[in-house]
């Protein structure tokens, strides 16, 4: 009960969010280059055409007026259409959107698989060679420009050693796409039971998941260090150990579940990186996400889209961050006596 | 008083002084880079496009022939120059809009508050790529774009450290004196949330420097053939597949290794000015 009405308030207070990003996307959209109406006209068209179609778009009312018709054309989930492909955006952008999440979420859980106990172990263990390794590791993590982490990778992995497929999108032209369901390839082609291609689509997936793995890795690792540091000097693991708990009973049930809390809160500014980086490892890979899609956009001059995608991520990040706020609240049983 | 402190905080971590170091190594080539550079960066040469690294070309050519080396050295001057402006610009709005925010409080303090949280809302690089794509493709919008989205966090830490001090004896001394808001704020309480502000500023560096060059990379403010370390990765990234390694790795490394001296350099900076955080 406490926990619902937990999620219903941070609901409440994901709307504000959304109602900025909302107007800021509408600003975004007015300052663009040009005058849109001519550009709709065509070259040719005549000022009074111009000013008809002026008239069509609604870009002769007042900014008020124009914010909300903007908002009903989301309420109805009209985004406007990409001038390169014909379709309606949203079209576009659902249909890309699964595998921009597929190669987000392998980042990231790849990147908690190796940080926190890498941050756990350096925590337990400070100045050991565990230690000073994380501190590397993390160093070079926050300075390595993620796109060229993610060249040097595919020069590795792919030219050296061939061990890795071409950099050329989520399977090879001979493979089938197994039919979608979750629309994760990996997912998709174990459920059609197809292994070969699950094994395929793996090995596209694995060079710009550790890419982003890597890049995510470094602030989860320091952080987790530094909190399990903080936590491990506390009274209550002192009296933890001091009536015999064993070790790894104080390591995992008293230390790592606080320890984690600031973690968690951290995940958040993780999460705006991992989508931002998200871009720049998919053009490095040629990765058929919703990145990709609004930088050829971009390179078209076509806006639509890219405001659709601004768009798009903004509202993604918004609901990752209030689910985040969830699990901090699972994690932590004061916000829920709070709430 | 001050030097013997730093000397001895340097003393106790050298890697600072190795970051200082590099860091006047980057400033000099940002300087001197046109004349230091062995080639004309954008003198090409056909004949010899795509050349390993050799003892004429150190850092190879690149698919027109032009030397990778004295590209990448006077490519410092743009990209030191894009990340210290943008940095620049952040701190000054982000350290105005947030002391206001933190003085005056009420409807000041709400309206920032909002405008901070709502960039934050976004995932930053992406926000970046949307003001880019509206105002235009211009280096100029590049530097606008980094500002805006570094604002937040100058703007949040001015805000806190003017609150904490509003009521402070010395503040309320200066208001007895007859002084007002503006020379308060400016004279009395600026100057002391300075030194975590600094710090801020020389961590974030760091990250201007890979959001610009990331901004670059995908095609945006930098127009070929000018001599940048983001776009000169893009144009090699092409050639990796097939082996020409040193067109991507050579910028790439110039940009990590400035990121990791301006990292080094704020961790130092820190250590320097506020021994409680030191790690």
């Amino acid at each position: 009960m406490a926990l619902l009405r937990l999620i219903g308030r941070r609901l409440a207070l994901a709307v504000p969010g959304l109602l900025g990003v909302v107007v800021v996307t509408f600003l975004l959209n007015r300052a663009l280059p040009g005058d849109p109406a001519a550009f709709f006209a065509g070259p040719a068209a005549t000022r009074q055409a111009v000013e008809e179609v002026r008239a069509r778009l609604g870009l002769n009312r007042s900014l008020p007026e124009q914010f909300l018709s903007y908002v009903r054309d989301l309420a109805r989930g009209d985004l406007g259409a990409s001038l390169t492909t014909g379709q309606p955006v949203v079209q576009d952008l659902v249909a890309r959107l699964p595998a921009s999440l597929e190669l987000t979420l392998a980042g990231l859980l790849l990147a908690m698989a190796v940080a926190l106990p890498l941050g756990v172990a350096a925590a337990t263990r400070p100045d050991s060679w565990i230690d000073h390794a994380s501190r590397v590791i993390t160093t070079a993590g926050v300075s390595l420009p993620i796109f060229f982490t993610g060249l040097l990778l595919v020069y590795v992995f792919y030219f050296l050693l061939g061990w890795a497929p071409a950099p050329l999108g989520r399977l090879d032209a001979f493979s089938i796409a197994p039919s979608p369901v979750t629309g994760f390839l990996v997912l998709d082609a174990l459920i059609a039971r197809d292994v070969t291609v699950a094994w395929a689509a793996v090995k596209h997936l694995a060079l710009p998941a550790i890419t982003l793995g890597l890049f995510a890795m470094a602030p989860i690792a320091r952080m987790t260090r530094a909190s399990m540091l903080g936590v491990l000097s506390s009274d209550f693991i002192r009296t933890a150990r001091a009536s015999g708990l064993a070790p790894s009973t104080v390591l995992v049930t008293y230390a790592f579940r606080n320890a984690m809390l600031p973690v968690v809160t951290l995940l958040g500014m993780v999460l705006s990186f991992l989508l931002g980086a998200n871009v720049l490892v998919e053009k490095v890979f040629a990765w058929p996400g919703i990145g990709s899609y609004a930088l050829e956009a971009l390179i078209a001059s076509d806006y639509a889209p890219v405001q659709g995608f601004v768009l798009m991520m903004a509202t993604l990040y918004v609901f990752l961050n209030l689910a985040l706020d969830i699990i901090y609240g699972l994690a932590d049983p004061r916000v829920r006596i709070e709430a | 008083m001050f030097f013997r402190h730093a000397r001895y905080v340097i003393g106790d971590n050298p890697v600072t002084a190795l970051a200082a170091g590099l860091f006047a190594v980057l400033v000099a080539l940002a300087v001197l880079g046109p004349f230091l550079a062995p080639h004309d960066p954008l003198l090409s040469d056909t004949a010899r496009k795509l050349e390993p690294p050799s003892a004429r070309h150190w850092f190879g050519t690149d698919q027109v022939g032009r030397d990778v080396l004295s590209r990448v050295i006077v490519a410092t001057r743009l990209d030191l120059a894009i990340s210290l402006s943008a940095v620049a610009l952040a701190f000054a709005a982000g350290s105005l809009f947030g002391a206001c925010a933190g003085y005056f409080g009420g409807w000041t303090d709400r309206v920032v508050t909002r405008v901070t949280d709502t960039i934050m809302a976004f995932p930053l690089f992406v926000l970046a790529m949307g003001i880019v794509a509206a105002l235009g493709n211009t280096l100029a919008n590049i530097v606008y774009a980094t500002a805006i989205i570094n604002v937040p966090f100058y703007a949040r830490m001015a805000r806190a450290e003017v609150n904490v001090r509003r009521e402070a004896g010395f503040v309320d001394a200066a208001r007895l004196a007859g002084n007002g808001p503006a020379r308060i704020l400016a004279v009395h309480l600026f100057p002391n949330c300075l030194p975590p502000m600094v710090v801020q500023a020389s961590l974030n560096l760091g990250w201007a420097i890979l959001n610009a060059a990331g901004l670059s990379f995908i095609g945006l403010g930098v127009r070929p053939p000018t001599p940048e370390w983001g776009i000169m990765v893009a144009d090699g990234a092409a050639f990796i597949v097939s082996g020409e390694w040193w067109m991507s790795l050579f910028p790439g490394l110039a940009l990590m290794l400035a990121v990791f001296c301006f990292n080094l350099l704020g961790d130092g900076i820190r250590d320097l000015i506020d021994p409680r955080r030191r790690t």
